[in-house]
């Protein structure tokens, strides 16, 4: 059964309603400090790789303070690695130029931007991840909406957020059903897919009419109204302010670098 | 096949921002112009049911995989273009916020080569041009199957692009044209037979459902001609910058040509190669930043590249005990932090 997936993202909302000084910040300051991070990262050129270290920091403090437990994170993660590692794993292959030398090994410039790849993909996803975890999608959604992003959009997607629960635990009932009436193990057939697709699809359209009568009956014309209000605060503005100027300094000094000179200075 | 942020540079990730938000903001503009409150719950519940139906995979008859659905035509065949746009953007949003596939700087990638490609070019010239507006159940099923497939390999077409523009990856072009066309052409003849699946069997069981969707012309039409037309300016933008970069950069050339074995059939995929190395060096951040020059200069390496973003090579020992040394001190600053909070 695929349910796990779906408890994961209840578990996600578990998460963002807890409380934290992360968790009052205002979801726009969030949204924006996250996507900065994100485009600082990958604006990187693809051989960066000590570059990329400090940036760790952003995540792994978010995670820390907010209270997110980090194996969660760190499964999600490992979850939908394949498709960067599937890309990225033919940079060794076309990029054979040697540009490093520990010892006597040669280390290749597509070795280097391999690792490049994973950085970032850590990075950014963790990131996401945690803004979520912190946020709420209620939250963001919220955050969207006020940063101009059309309503029937926004209404769009809380829809689908309230509704995919239902029709995940639909979609169980139906799954259970046809286990328990045949030979265990044996995956969907083809036939039996399409059938089972269908009539969820058919329950789905009813479902959509008898929702759409409960809202008429509830004074519903046509628009959706959000009444909450968000303020920020300055906290918030310190939030932003101080994790953009970090993401900008580490994107202009390579700190590990110097780091690492001091360091060896010292012992040598 | 959602692109991944580690994978796309700010240029291509932000121009595919714009598009898709743009896209976005037409079609909710259209769709609130039909002022169609049953649509409001339908394009929800619709979404999530394109969420579940991908939870589920069926085993491919005498093969060892799996298939799943694919949303974006059957969308446009229930809802009509627009609507359909919006609900896979919406899908799409939610896995990247709450499973991170693909993530938040490729969401305009993924709407695009997802939303854009079913929605807007394959139900209006396929779908559409072949159901006309009788349906029956043969031309619904080749319809339906038709438009998911072509609707494939656009998108990985897409992605191909993107992901060659962004010049992350090393994959040449023709590479990873011959890699990723194939493998969904396999995957979306699976994904159109599992749609012509699903239609007939809606259209077997409730057929006033279809009928109704075709007659009452799901929340506007898409103008063929206009849709010809944005892609044939994008082909000639696309086209055009491709071209100019490939003459404007001769290092960029050179150095590809140089880089690989020197066989002369490779020439003409490394001239796209190097040009998109060049336009990713000219939209780079800096590109040619070095840390204290001479410092941690690459070694001599067999072939240098003159104007190329230099390698950054911090990992030498002193950049190794660096890294060591900064997520440290991230992981302790987080627990300082923390114990604060908690003491106070």
């Amino acid at each position: 059964m695929a349910n796990h997936g779906y408890f994961d993202v209840g578990y996600m909302d578990t998460l963002a309603a807890g409380d934290s000084p992360l968790h009052r910040i205002d979801p726009r300051v969030k949204l924006i400090t996250t996507v900065v991070f994100i485009a600082t990262v990958v604006s990187f050129n693809k051989y960066t790789v000590t570059g990329l270290i400090p940036f760790f920091s952003f995540p792994i403090i978010l995670i820390i303070l907010g209270g997110i437990p980090s194996g969660y994170i760190l499964k999600k993660v490992l979850l939908i690695s394949p498709f960067a590692i599937l890309v990225g794993i033919f940079n060794p292959v076309f990029d054979r130029s040697v540009v490093y030398h520990i010892g006597s090994i040669g280390i290749s410039g597509g070795w280097v931007s391999f690792i490049s790849i994973l950085l970032r993909f850590a990075l950014t996803v963790t990131s996401a991840l945690v803004l979520v975890a912190l946020t709420g999608f209620n939250s963001v959604c919220l955050a969207l909406e006020k940063f101009g992003v059309p309503k029937p959009f926004i209404v769009q997607l809380l829809f689908l957020y309230r509704y995919m629960f239902v029709l995940a635990e639909e979609l169980g009932h139906m799954i259970r059903a046809r286990a328990v009436r045949s030979f265990s193990g044996r995956a969907i057939h083809f036939k039996a897919f399409a059938s089972i697709i269908g009539h969820l699809l058919l329950r789905t359209l009813d479902r959509a009419e008898r929702v759409y009568r409960a809202m008429c009956c509830r004074g519903f014309d046509g628009r959706i109204r959000i009444m909450r209000s968000l303020r920020i605060g300055f906290k918030d503005v310190i939030f932003a302010v101080t994790w953009i100027m970090l993401f900008v300094s580490f994107r202009f000094w390579n700190i590990p670098v110097k780091l690492g000179e001091l360091v060896t200075r010292i012992f040598t | 096949m959602h692109m991944a942020d580690a994978l796309i540079s700010p240029a291509v990730g932000g121009t595919m921002w714009a598009a898709s938000a743009g896209l976005i903001a037409y079609s909710s503009k259209k769709v609130s112009e039909a002022a169609d409150g049953r649509k409001v719950p339908l394009m929800g519940v619709l979404g999530a049911f394109i969420f579940a139906a991908q939870m589920i995979n069926f085993s491919i008859p005498a093969t060892g995989s799996s298939g799943h659905l694919g949303g974006g035509v059957i969308l446009s065949i229930l809802l009509g273009p627009f609507a359909a746009f919006l609900t896979m953007a919406s899908v799409l949003i939610v896995q990247a916020l709450f499973f991170a596939d693909g993530g938040l700087l490729a969401l305009g990638c993924n709407i695009f080569n997802l939303g854009f490609f079913p929605c807007f070019v394959a139900y209006p010239l396929i779908y559409k041009t072949i159901v006309k507006d009788d349906p029956t159940q043969a031309k619904i099923a080749i319809g339906s199957f038709l438009s998911a497939v072509i609707a494939l390999q656009l998108g990985a077409f897409g992605v191909v692009l993107e992901t060659v523009f962004s010049g992350i990856s090393e994959l040449p072009f023709n590479t990873f044209v011959l890699l990723m066309q194939p493998i969904h052409l396999a995957i979306g003849v699976v994904e159109g037979l599992v749609t012509a699946a699903v239609v007939t069997f809606v259209w077997k069981a409730r057929p006033e459902i279809l009928d109704a969707a075709v007659s009452s012309k799901p929340i506007g039409r898409v103008d063929i001609k206009k849709v010809l037309v944005g892609l044939l300016i994008a082909a000639a933008v696309t086209g055009g910058a491709l071209s100019w970069f490939a003459s404007g950069n001769p290092d960029g050339l050179e150095w590809a040509m140089f880089k690989t074995s020197g066989r002369e059939e490779l020439a003409s995929r490394e001239k796209v190669h190097a040009s998109l190395a060049g336009l990713q060096e000219k939209t780079a951040f800096l590109p040619d930043y070095g840390f204290k020059k001479g410092e941690h200069e690459a070694p001599p390496a067999e072939d240098a590249k003159p104007q190329y973003p230099a390698v950054d090579t911090g990992t030498s020992v002193s950049g190794i005990v660096g890294a060591a040394l900064t997520l440290l001190i991230a992981v302790s600053i987080g627990w300082a932090l923390r114990k604060r909070n908690v003491a106070s």
